[in-house]
């Protein structure tokens, strides 16, 4: 029965269950395949293609792919992870992402996705688009600037949240994170720091107020293991919810 | 006070010598002079291109990331940057009172950064001059000919430098771009382990830290005559100072003394400090040219920076350190010390005190303590000042009610300076210069001159990197007719057209 149910990744065999994608199926034998929008709470999206696979020489999104008895799944040759680099590179450059200032640093996935992929430094030319941050909002601040358009935000607030304060608008390289809200701003919205919403972001681009690097280095998320052992930002979200805003 | 050097009378008809980039400075700037066909010098500017782009840069961030951002204001000295901004914050958050702990991490982290500056610019930069004489031949006089000539002075110099870089790596996390100190106080203190770590090497440090000043002392008493000439000038002299009038870097009020030595103003709040300090403009300088309001334009310049302290303090706490304030203040014959060189003797008394005020905190439990953080209410405006190694740094902040900064102003150290550096390199022009056909030696001493301040010109320019020293002979129709170019090994090479 269990080799029914099996497939191959990087030459291990991963069990699964009828209706799992391969990501799924890799994330409960502990695998680790490099992910961003993917969080095993929301529906998969797709859309960032970090999680992309070999699978007999056609690549696809783990994320969204079916697992199947049999599948022969490369994870780590060295073209995916070269094709994976470069995805990252492009996320990179076309917002404003400086680590040494960023105070998501050291808990990012972005970040953490990158070294674990060995993209060490963006060789595209940054686009350094024009963004803002909103802090209209008393307790939480968006960074438009850090934003991957992963909408992971967009999928918390509408389907566990009920709210639909985010959505994506535009096309293509024009696409951007939106609030609904009159003013646009998010402190005119239905949002509350207690939203799932608040608790999603794989990035710097959502944040509670006020707390900056309260967390040292040394002590961060990924200061001592790879996200490969660690896994996603939003799975600790509740490890620092401690209230040291206002002490 | 200011010198007839600053604008010549009919510039178009003389001859433009420009030395540019500055060598063994951090950071960018050119020396322009214009000698006239009897070789008499008739106009000395430094300028420095100043990049104030950065109040631009942080407008629209959130108040909270200002001790991080702005460090990168500066590769050289990002930690002051850190610290000032960091002090702005407190008064963001309405900390008027860190918790012990607090306050002496961050001591701490401020006197390693001093003792690390302190020493990458005596030992590195500016020994191969004072040992080796300003016309030492260029391919010996620098870092590479102490190592031969001095290897014990060249190993303390690398010594004391690491471990003020170790203290900020505790303190701050990281060696640089350290996250250390955050609005209203700091995010780690220090455990067992780092404090004996620290420990161990602090009687040596103490000790080579009492070396770097007898040697120093040596080296101006063997011609102490010329050392208290060259580039010797009056000039008032700003500061910050304890609320006792003792010696402190890192918090107090600012003092600001005559070249008599006359109070002109003491312990002044600093959060007021533009009802006293004015920067001023000039069409040539990009460079703002700060004063004391009181005195105006004219007269209120003023020097920031080691000598400005040394000679401002009434006394250091620490007793090595007060010993030798006692031999240097005797030097000034009851006056303030005015001599240029002098800087380097009191910033080698400066490392002395950081040494002593590091073994000190090492024995108080306080820097282990885990009461870290005090907050208040939001304010609108925050303003953060402290001694950084160069001298006073100011950082002004405005955020709006979200907390997101609209306005920024930021004094740093070498701005301060700006006009007394101009001052110096006219002195060493009319007393060395002036009648000589310009060489490499000759040259060498107006880079000596402002090499004894220590500007960063990174700071104020935002631009790095050390670069090789170019001079261009210029004749009034601004054809090269001599260029003079030292490689960044040192060597020298004339390319007459
Ligand atoms: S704000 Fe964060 S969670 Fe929302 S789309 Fe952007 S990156 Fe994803
Ligand atoms: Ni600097």
């Amino acid at each position: 029965m269990s080799s029914k149910n099996t497939f191959m990744l990087d030459g291990v065999a991963i069990e699964f269950s009828e209706g799992d994608t391969i990501m799924d199926a890799a994330l409960r034998s502990g695998s680790y395949i490099p992910h961003l929008c993917h969080n095993p709470e929301f529906r998969p999206h797709g859309s960032c293609r970090v999680c992309v696979v070999n699978i007999n020489g056609r690549q696809v999104s783990s994320c969204t792919q079916p697992a199947s008895a049999g599948l022969e799944v490369d994870n780590s040759s060295e073209d995916l992870v070269q094709e994976r680099r470069n995805l990252l590179q492009m996320l990179f450059v076309e917002g404003n992402h400086v680590c040494p200032g960023c105070e998501k640093s050291g808990a990012c996935q972005l970040q953490a996705v990158a070294y674990y992929t060995g993209m060490l430094s963006p060789q595209y030319t940054h686009f350094f688009p024009q963004r803002s941050v909103d802090a209209s909002h008393p307790d939480t601040a968006i960074d438009f600037n850090r934003c991957i358009l992963c909408e992971l935000c967009v999928r918390a607030s509408r389907d566990v949240d009920h709210k639909d304060v985010f959505s994506i608008s535009g096309r293509g390289i024009g696409s951007h994170l939106v609030v609904n809200s009159p003013s646009g701003k998010l402190g005119d919205s239905a949002f509350a720091a207690t939203d799932k919403a608040a608790h999603v972001c794989p990035v710097g681009a959502i944040l509670p107020k006020h707390r900056g690097y309260e967390q040292p280095i040394g002590s961060r998320l990924y200061d001592r293991s790879p996200i490969s052992i660690v896994g996603d930002v939003a799975a600790h979200e509740s490890d620092d919810q401690g209230d040291t805003h206002g002490r | 006070m200011t010198s007839n050097l600053e604008t010549a009378d009919n510039p178009e008809q003389l001859e433009r010598i420009v030395i540019e980039p500055l060598t063994r400075v951090e950071g960018h700037g050119k020396v322009t002079l214009l000698q006239d066909e009897n070789l008499h010098i008739r106009q000395a500017r430094l300028h420095i291109v100043e990049f104030r782009g950065f109040e631009k840069f942080i407008q629209g961030r959130p108040y909270w990331e200002l001790p991080v951002l702005v460090q990168r204001l500066c590769g050289i000295c990002p930690v002051s940057h850190h610290l000032a901004a960091a002090k702005a914050t407190d008064m963001l958050v309405g900390a008027t009172q860190l918790t012990p702990t607090a306050e002496k991490i961050r001591r701490l982290m401020h006197y390693g950064q001093t003792l690390q500056s302190h020493a990458l610019h005596f030992f590195h930069l500016c020994s191969p001059d004072l040992l080796f004489g300003f016309d030492d031949e260029v391919r010996h006089r620098n870092i590479v000919g102490v190592i031969e000539d001095n290897p014990e002075i060249a190993k303390q110099g690398v010594l004391l430098r690491k471990y003020g870089q170790e203290v900020i790596r505790l303190t701050a996390g990281k060696r640089i771009h350290g996250t250390g100190a955050i609005p209203g106080g700091v995010n780690k203190s220090l455990d067992r382990e780092e404090i004996n770590y620290l420990k161990k090497d602090i009687e040596q440090i103490v000790q080579w830290g009492q070396g770097a000043v007898e040697l120093i002392k040596r080296i101006f008493f063997e011609q102490l005559d010329y050392h208290m000439s060259f580039a010797r000038f009056d000039s008032n002299m700003l500061g910050m100072i304890g609320a006792k009038g003792e010696f402190d870097i890192y918090h107090g009020g600012l003092r600001a003394r005559n070249a008599d030595g006359d109070m002109i103003f003491d312990h002044v709040d600093y959060t007021r400090y533009s009802d006293y300090i004015r920067e001023g403009v000039k069409n040539w300088s990009y460079m703002k040219f700060p004063f004391i309001e009181s005195l105006g334009a004219e007269n209120g310049w003023y020097r920031v920076g080691p000598l400005a302290r040394v000679n401002n303090c009434d006394y250091f706490s620490t007793p090595l350190a007060e010993q030798q304030r006692r031999i240097f203040r005797e030097a000034g014959h009851g006056r303030p010390v005015q001599a240029s060189l002098a800087f380097h003797w009191a910033r080698l008394i400066e490392l002395l005190y950081c040494t002593e005020a590091i073994r000190e905190l090492l024995l108080d439990p306080d820097i282990s303590g885990k009461d870290l953080l005090n907050r208040g209410a939001l304010q609108h405006c925050g303003i953060g000042v402290l001694e950084a190694p160069r001298g006073t740094l100011f950082h002004h902040y405005e955020i709006d009610a979200d907390g997101i900064v609209n306005k920024a102003n930021l004094i740093v150290s070498t701005t301060n300076n700006n006009q007394a550096m101009n001052e110096s390199i006219r002195q060493v022009a009319n007393s060395y210069l002036d009648g000589n056909r310009l060489s490499e030696p000759l040259l060498n001493q107006i880079e000596v001159a402002i090499r004894a301040y220590d500007p960063c010109l990174s700071c104020a320019t935002h631009a790095m990197g050390k670069m090789p020293l170019e001079i261009t002979l210029l004749n009034e129709n601004a054809e090269i007719i001599d260029r003079l170019e030292k490689r960044v090994t040192g060597e020298i090479q004339r390319c007459s057209s």
